[in-house]
């Protein structure tokens, strides 16, 4: 065999052998037992896995507090990568004992034993949150398997100066929003009221919880039902489907460099979003300070009031913690404690799920909407009529779905593609969960 | 196997490549001496012990992972609900139906159909003129057209996302300006176009310099003989230059094939830009979403023990073919 030869398929070899050193990094985990969490004497050291930002400062505070407690914040990716990044390290037997966990993945991480049962340790903290929030940190069962954080109802937020100048009205109800929608395009042809984000399935699942969609539910015999593309939802996806194709509202995803000028120059005029929003415009759109208003999402029937949530987190305490009850007390101190809340509304810029984290004067008007000063009293209402959201085990299959099916429909820019798309997330949902061996029907 | 010294010693010294082990054992007496026979064994077990850890066991779990997989139970929530179960070749035969995972690599195909011609083009049309003797500031232009290779592919593909995106490029501002078509660069076809024009962008330097350094080997008076019969620079770069640095050129188009199956951080950074680009637009990217989204990493694994297959199995079937080739050229 000639030296050339050699070189060329070694080489070759080489890069194969990179191709599938791929493999090598998806196999980090190994098998574990199950640590008995419980008590513990003497000092603690717990680790804490959250992507909020200064979320360390307010562990601090804790810290200082507790010499006996101390917990360290690690920074973390959000979404559906520290959500697979908690199950790797379940199975390898080293979860940190403190998980900042989005409601929507607490039944995933419920469903691979990541979480634990904390009832026994902060239980008696139900009567501080609105009932919908502590549905989903029960998962409707008796369990308690997180604390609720931060919630993030919806809102209809618009530009008070154009929507003035083009003599525009605040929507009511969603069809008050079709015909805004079409006034706004007829006024300024350029412009849009607002888009259609193919890249936030969040979004579309709180306005789906407001329409009175329940994409997952669990009956107490012990069966899932999957219904994605129940009537709400469907009613949901073909407004928006009808409006796109309509050409009066925008069809390109949300939080892209076009999506910031958009807002930035006022060629986006109202921006359906929850109570977190003036954060993202104090960034994306600088120059229009001032000019926004906040109103109640509009209704799908007239004289209703209610909301979906869009993000919102709890602390959950891992299976692996061997100080659960240190952790659960931290965990319940860091959601319920007015100090606590405090500094998460200051430094953290979260909205407190907690009931009385709304309403005292821990919210103080957000510096961006200076015009609105009872922008957090106006929240409080609109978090009060929040829906209850049903998260099932596989909201990662059914969110990337989405992404693909819907970003196909927004691009064709046809209803009934809208359609099909929901008929697609569902099937795939479903086909998911049954194949993963789940007791489950379809609605 | 008849041509392979020579085809050997010309690698050797225009393979810019060649790590120096190849070299140095040919030259090297390839006998150890009678004493110590096992001195060779001991040096082999440093790398053979990092071999194995980090190549072969990670390989050899992923197979087994990729035979396996979770079953649920009832509502499987809390503990003991998953167990993993033995699923015998299940998630081969799942990544063989799944449609998906097959458009990826036919997208990846379409997209290697650009780039290798382009970019394996453009680097040796480069090298070949860095290498005439007219060619002016070289060492300027050479550093200038490899600059973009040392641009971390991540930071290049926002680059290029934000120049494609029309509602913050300087060139769609232009365009507008003269009232010319504004096409969208995220769209279809359009959309192969703009990620190879990343991977050109990115890759030519890099090419161009495996090229020219095997251009810069070759002995002068090979040059000289060919002049004094009479040939131009053209007739040189055609007919002595090419047919010389071949086995770089098959070098680079084997990165490239096997970089195209891999492309990944391109469709990855601008995903988040545009509707039209699905979650396994690329294997690669296949791979990632069943693994590090869906928490499936059984599929994900058989998935990239198929990948890594197709793309052994590619490589040494074009690694045949070109043998062919060039040994017939030289019969």
């Amino acid at each position: 065999m000639s030296i050339n030869r050699r070189q060329i398929s070694r080489r070759t070899i080489l890069a194969g052998a990179a191709a599938l050193g791929l493999t090598g990094t998806l196999a980090a985990c190994g098998g574990s037992d199950d640590k008995d969490s419980g008590e513990s004497s003497g000092p603690v050291k717990l680790t804490y896995w959250s992507w909020a930002p200064n979320m360390e400062k307010v562990a601090a505070i804790w810290n200082k507090k507790n010499p006996d407690i101390t917990v360290t914040v690690s920074k973390q990716a959000s979404g559906g990568e520290i959500v697979s990044k908690l199950i790797t390290a379940k199975k390898a037997g080293n979860a940190p004992d403190l998980i900042q966990v989005e409601y929507q993945s607490l039944p995933t991480l419920v469903s691979n034993d990541v979480l634990a049962d904390i009832t026994k340790y902060a239980g008696d903290t139900k009567s501080q949150f609105a009932e919908g929030l502590w549905g989903m940190v029960t998962l409707g069962t008796d369990a308690l398997y997180a604390i609720p954080q931060d919630a993030g109802p919806l809102m209809f937020y618009y530009r008070e100066d154009l929507f003035k100048k083009h003599g525009l009205t605040v929507p009511k109800t969603w069809t008050e929003f079709a015909e805004t929608a079409r006034a706004a395009k007829k006024a300024v042809p350029d412009a849009y009221l607002t888009t259609f984000s193919a890249n936030d399935p969040g979004l579309f699942a709180g306005l789906s919880q407001q329409a009175g969609g329940k994409w997952w539910t669990v009956d107490p015999s012990g069966k899932w039902t999957v219904g994605i593309d129940d009537a709400a939802t469907k009613q949901v996806a073909e407004f928006w489907g009808g409006l796109v194709q309509e050409g009066v509202i925008d069809n390109q995803p949300m939080y892209t460099p076009a999506w910031n000028n958009a807002l930035n120059k006022g060629t986006h005029l109202a921006w359906v979003s929850a109570v977190w929003a003036p954060g993202v415009l104090v960034s994306s759109a600088p120059d229009t300070k001032g000019k926004w208003r906040m109103a109640p999402l509009p209704q799908w029937k007239s004289g209703e009031n209610v909301t979906g949530s869009w993000g919102g987190s709890s602390t959950g305490v891992s299976t692996d913690s061997k100080h659960a009850e240190a952790a659960a007390k931290f965990a319940t101190w860091l959601n319920t404690d007015p100090e606590a809340l405090a500094a998460l509304v200051k430094e953290v810029a979260i909205y407190p799920a907690a009931t009385k984290g709304q309403s005292g004067d821990v919210l103080t008007t957000p510096e961006f909407f200076s015009n609105q000063a009872d922008f957090y009293t106006t929240a409080g209402e609109i978090a009060a009529t929040t829906a209850a959201a049903a998260w099932g085990p596989n909201v990662n299959t059914a969110y990337t779905t989405f992404q693909d099916a819907f970003g196909k429909a927004s691009k064709a820019k046809k209803e009934t593609q809208f359609d099909s798309a929901l008929a697609t997330m569902q099937s795939k949902t479903f086909g998911d969960m049954k194949k993963q061996g789940f007791e489950v029907t379809e609605a | 196997m008849t041509s392979a010294p020579l085809k050997g010693s010309v690698l050797t010294e225009a393979g810019p490549l060649a790590d120096g082990t190849g070299t140095a054992q040919s030259v090297r007496p390839s006998r150890p001496r009678r004493r110590g026979r096992s001195a060779p064994y001991w040096f082999l077990v440093p790398t053979l012990t990092l071999f194995a850890a980090f190549t072969v066991v990670p390989i050899g779990y992923a197979i087994w992972l990729s035979l396996h997989k979770v079953r649920v139970k009832g509502i499987g929530l809390g503990k003991g609900a998953r167990e993993q179960v033995w699923n015998g070749l299940g998630n081969y035969t799942d990544v063989l139906k799944d449609s998906e995972f097959g458009h990826s690599i036919l997208r990846a195909f379409g997209y290697g159909l650009i780039v290798i011609p382009t970019m394996l083009g453009l680097a040796l049309l480069f090298a070949l003129m860095l290498d005439t003797p007219k060619a002016r500031s070289a060492p300027f232009a050479r550093l200038m057209i490899f600059l973009p290779y040392a641009v971390p592919g991540i930071i290049a593909a926002l680059m290029w996302g934000f120049l494609y995106l029309p509602d913050v490029s300087p060139f769609y501002y232009l365009l507008d300006k003269f009232g010319l078509p504004q096409p969208d660069l995220f769209d279809g076809g359009n959309l192969y176009l703009s990620f190879a024009n990343i991977a050109v962008w990115g890759g030519t330097g890099f090419n161009m310099i495996v090229i020219y350094t095997a251009l810069r080997a070759i002995p002068p008076d090979i040059y000289e003989a060919a002049r004094i019969d009479g040939a131009t620079d053209l007739g040189i770069a055609l007919k002595i230059k090419i047919p010389i640095v071949m086995p770089s050129l098959v070098l680079t188009f084997f990165f490239s094939v096997i970089a195209t199956l891999q492309v990944f951080t391109e469709p990855m950074a601008l995903k988040p830009l545009t509707n039209g680009l699905p979650s396994s637009w690329s294997p690669l990217m296949a791979i990632y979403d069943k693994a590090f989204l869906q928490s499936d990493i059984y599929g994900a694994s058989a998935t990239a023990v198929v990948l890594a297959l197709a793309t052994f199995v590619l490589s040494f079937t074009l690694l045949r073919i070109s043998d062919r080739y060039t040994r017939e050229d030289r019969a």
